[in-house]
């Protein structure tokens, strides 16, 4: 099948295309060059945006503690339901959709690419058998490396060859995308209900910080060559005060070569939802932003990425790998605990949250997103993210890029809805710098490709690109998103037409078809023979003891990936 | 003779991933590792008829028919009625049940699990205060208290205890002795023998025991000299091993789940246990039962944000237990249909259910002959899974594992049949 998007207004950012009229054709799932006007699909886009898919760098949507999160807030699906219709499943949830639905509510808004952010090596089938009756998004998982008994082992060593070994067989036993670090060393102590303070607070027993775990995978990530950089939540999220854990793990893998073998990132770090990291103070009393103090660090240095994990001030579930953050959750807000500690591996927390705008905290962390995405000035180093649902589902996605792109909306908001706190412990309402659509473009778009390593085929519209483009129905020629930011929410929220893989899949805001099953990118890297053996024996004979499953039955089958999609690391 | 090794049992919620199966000519003659359930289910020991041909009841009696006929037949059943109940799925895998949840949105059915009837409560607490849970391996490597609390693995779960309680750990290097095992059971039951503190409590006490347990973890004396037929001297003193313990573990199982008070003795028993975070680390497991009873539960969780008792009649999923379980639906005479699979509720469910089952058609889909078989207007023998064919099953803290296909069979898997019904229940509509 073949497709001409006609007369689009085209932001590109990769190919530097901001808002030029342009026509974009499509033959056999990929953008190329031109096309059979008798033959093709005509779709006019005639005033209106077209851009690639949107991608989300980081997001919960499938495995073990999403599902809790479904299965233990009720209260939450009953407030969103899909029904059955033609080709399409039903499903249920707010601030967790049910799998079909996610796929759904991703391709309404125009994204056609969301990963995994947490994935218990153990738990990794899990992950994969919801990704199956995920529809449409391409997507990937991200395995947690750092409180990993084996990481920890090998690092105090010094061994980081072994190091390697030991991740690259991980990620291709759970067909996993990147090396995802939370909360190092803290959620290891957690296993005996404790928490580390800060980088340089060593694990129980491993006696290793977080500060030489950060290193030593950072290394391991380049040595690997693997496409994304590390995906770091920092130690001591959502503590006042922890903006300087913050600064300081930043720091820790400055210096490191880039090493990409596919794609073409320049960050050695990425930091994720560093909103939950910018906060000063000491207590929640003199809690106050710090934004202003990391943003101007990522606008002096180049090694890394960040996303945002803006706060929507809607109910949510928070779910996470912090295994003590969410304890201490539970523990200010009384809500509901879940928790799942995994051997060897991993622990995990989830509590639902109320960003009630009405209410001091909320509304400071509100204002520190913003601050964060305003006063970074390059937004080749911001990813748009609620870290969802942690600070917002993402359906909400279209809400943040207006409140950016309109300073209007965002005074209301301050003036009228929001607790005095956000313009008094932050500057917020000082800062009237509204992102372009070219802006907008990059942070959901060509930033998030390039820092996965996927900016050959995702991110953009050049040849050669997968063929997942949205059309949104807002006219930046006779609208202007600063005033008529409410009908630009509109506009993204229900995109006009979205393509994927080539394949028309949402009409005027409808999920019309759900194509063909999205790919599950994992990533497979050839280490020198001798040691990958060596470690591998090493990893079956402690599996022996300490798992509670036989080691032949832990890696994800090929069963599990509809539509494998290998990314190589380094190949030897 | 074949040597087939890393085999999952499909028994118990215990899920054990280390069965050798010894085969001779496409049969499983015999096993290394499993206890004497799951090898009894592995080689057939214990003279279960098993059905090769699907058959129907004509008249009274059973008649042998073909798969297609079958297949047609439970598909007229289902799209002709206007309330199909589809309960069972706790011993299949979940590639069946997840076409089982598309079957019940085509045909606008309800569709439940045995978690109705065993840990239903379970999951209604959760739903109210929370699950702080951990894997095996955490127990195994970190547990020096371990509490099973109405529950006796060493018949239900045979090799729970010898893989988390003797086994020895990364930090419980002695196994056994380094653990001190608390037993809640008002009977001296085998388990209960093997425990270092045995509270024998009165029967339907729990929620009482539990009650004074919380209170005096959070300070307060006990006024009485026994709560729930316990000296409080000894409640005290288990109580003070709860709070000293690094790592603690409650396995609870349905002793308390369907003990007076149901699901409210489960939300005072996670309460307990965040309670006991304020010391050391506690968490919990439910001991569920079915080997893959747990799999259904996240199954229908992530299609359709419930984890059983859905409800599809309005064409989006409906959940409210008590309206919309198994039972509500048949004692409530509002099922008008039900389809069986992986389950024998005919042995299980109250008379008053059963009353309706007798009066609507029935399908089982279902390997043996059991008591549902005997009420059932139809049977369609399925491929046993874990042996005969391949699919995920979740064990009972939801580690998932592949279920392996161990000998041949030239019957239809669960998946299979059920993708039939599907397709064919979409015909039926269309052709309306």
């Amino acid at each position: 099948m073949e497709h001409i998007i006609k007369n689009g207004i085209v932001y590109d950012p990769l190919n530097k295309i901001d808002g030029e009229k342009k026509d974009i054709c499509i033959r056999d799932g990929k953008i190329v060059d031109s096309v059979n006007e008798a033959d093709a699909n005509v779709i006019d886009a005639s005033g209106k945006i077209v851009m690639a898919g949107g991608i989300d760098p980081h997001t919960h949507i499938a495995g073990a503690k999403v599902n809790v999160g479904r299965m233990y807030r009720p209260e939450d699906s009953k407030k969103d339901v899909e029904s059955r219709l033609a080709g399409k499943r039903s499903g249920s949830g707010f601030s967790v959709p049910s799998t079909f639905m996610t796929g759904y509510r991703y391709a309404q808004m125009g994204y056609t690419t969301a990963m995994e952010a947490a994935m218990p090596p153990l738990l990794s089938r899990h992950t994969h058998e919801e990704f199956i009756d995920t529809p449409i998004i391409d997507h990937a998982a991200y395995p947690l490396f750092g409180n990993n008994w084996f990481v920890m082992e090998y690092l105090k060593e010094g061994d980081v060859d072994s190091c390697a070994a030991y991740v690259s067989w991980l990620l291709k036993a759970t067909k996993g995308y990147t090396i995802k670090i939370v909360n190092p060393a803290g959620t290891e102590a957690w296993a005996w209900g404790g928490n580390v303070h800060g980088i340089h607070d060593p694990a129980p027993y491993f006696d290793i910080t977080a500060a030489e775990i950060i290193k030593g995978l950072a290394e391991v990530n380049e040595m690997l060559g693997l496409p994304h950089a590390i995906h770091l939540h920092c130690n001591d999220l959502g503590h006042p005060g922890n903006y300087e854990t913050t600064l300081a793990s930043f720091d820790v893998p400055k210096g490191i070569k880039p090493n990409p073998k596919t794609g073409s990132r320049d960050a050695v770090l990425y930091a994720t939802h560093v909103q939950f990291h910018s906060y000063g103070g000491t207590t929640w009393r003199d809690f106050v932003s710090e934004a202003g103090s990391i943003a101007d660090y990522v606008n002096k240095n180049d090694h890394l990425v960040i996303d945002v994990g803006q706060v929507t001030l809607d109910e949510t579930t928070t779910m996470t790998a912090d295994g003590p953050m969410e304890y201490d959750l539970h523990s200010i807000n009384g809500l509901k605990w879940a928790n799942c500690d995994v051997e060897l591996e991993t622990g995990s927390g989830v509590v639902p949250f109320l960003y009630t705008p009405g209410a001091p905290v909320p509304s400071v962390q509100w204002a520190i997103g913003m601050e964060l995405f305003l006063l970074i000035n390059d937004p080749g180093k911001v990813c748009l993210t609620t870290d969802s649902p942690n600070a917002g589902p993402f359906t909400r996605y279209p809400r943040v890029i207006s409140w950016l792109m309109s300073n209007q909306y965002r005074s209301n908001l301050i003036e009228n809805e929001l607790h005095k706190w956000a313009q008094r412990k932050s500057d917020i309402a000082t800062i009237e710098r509204e992102y372009s659509f070219y802006e907008i473009a990059q942070v959901t778009r060509s930033t998030p490709a390039q820092v996965l390593g996927l900016s050959d085929t995702k991110g953009h519209l050049g040849v050669g690109a997968d063929a997942d483009v949205a059309v949104y129905s807002f006219n930046p020629e006779t609208q202007d998103p600063s005033s008529d930011y409410m009908a630009l929410e509109e506009a993204i929220q229900n995109a006009t037409c979205v393509l994927k893989d080539g394949n028309i899949v949402v009409k005027d805001g409808v999920v019309v078809n759900i194509g063909i099953h999205g790919r599950t990118y994992w990533i497979d890297t050839q280490l020198e023979e001798g040691i990958y053996n060596e470690v591998v024996t090493d990893v079956e004979k402690k599996f022996k003891q300490y798992y509670s499953v036989n080691f032949q039955n832990y890696p994800v089958q090929e069963e599990y990936l509809p539509r494998s999609t290998p990314v190589n690391g380094v190949m030897l | 003779m074949e040597i087939v090794k890393n085999v999952v049992c499909p028994f118990c919620g215990t899920l054990c991933d280390d069965i050798i199966c010894k085969v001779e000519n496409n049969e499983i003659v015999g096993t290394i590792n499993a206890c004497r359930i799951g090898h009894s289910k592995f080689v057939h020991t214990e003279g279960a008829m098993r059905y090769k041909k699907p058959m129907i009841r004509k008249d009274g009696e059973f008649m042998e028919i073909s798969y297609d006929e079958a297949i047609d037949k439970a598909a007229q059943i289902l799209a002709e009625s206007k309330r199909p109940l589809m309960y069972g799925w706790s011993c299949t895998e979940c590639e069946a049940q997840a076409v089982g949840m598309e079957l019940a949105e085509e045909t606008k059915a309800v569709i439940d699990n045995t978690a109705s009837v065993c840990h239903g409560p379970s999951v209604l607490a959760l739903q109210d205060v929370g699950y702080p849970i951990c894997t095996f391996g955490e127990v195994k490597n970190r547990a020096d208290v371990v509490v099973y609390w109405g529950c006796n693995p060493m018949h239900a779960h045979p090799r729970h205890l010898s893989r988390h309680v003797f086994a020895r750990g990364f930090f419980r290097e002695r196994g056994r002795p380094d653990r001190t095992l608390i037993v809640v059971d008002p009977r001296e039951s085998d388990t209960a023998k093997l425990a270092d503190i045995h509270l024998q409590l009165d029967f339907d006490r729990d929620y009482e025991l539990l009650d004074a347990m919380r209170a005096v973890l959070l300070g307060h004396e006990i006024h009485y000299d026994e709560v729930a037929g316990i000296p409080k001297e000894l409640i005290y003193e288990a109580v003070e091993v709860l709070k000293k313990a690094q790592f603690g573990i409650l396995f609870f199982g349905m002793g308390i789940t369907h003990s007076r008070g149901k699901h409210r003795n489960i939300d005072i028993a996670i309460m307990m246990v965040e309670d006991l975070n304020d010391y050391g680390k506690f968490t919990l497991i439910p001991m569920r039962g079915h080997y893959n009873v747990t799999g259904f539960n996240q199954v229908a969780t992530w299609q359709s944000g419930y984890p059983f008792c859905v409800d599809f009649s309005l064409g989006y999923p409906r959940y409210n237990p008590g309206e919309t379980g198994a039972n509500d639906q048949l004692q409530n005479k509002e099922a008008d249909a039900m389809m069986v699979i992986a389950s024998d509720p005919g042995a299980h469910f109250p008379q008053r259910a059963l009353e309706t089952m007798a009066e609507i058609p029935v399908i089982a889909i279902e390997p043996h002959r059991t008591p549902t078989t005997e009420m059932a207007d139809l049977i369609i023998p399925p491929a046993i899974v874990g042996m005969e064919a391949e699919g995920t099953a979740y064990r009972m803290e939801g580690v998932p594992i592949r279920m392996k296909k161990v000998v041949d069979s030239e019957l239809l898997s669960d998946r299979e049949i059920l993708e039939k019904i599907v397709e064919r229940v979409k015909e039926i509509k269309a052709s309306k």
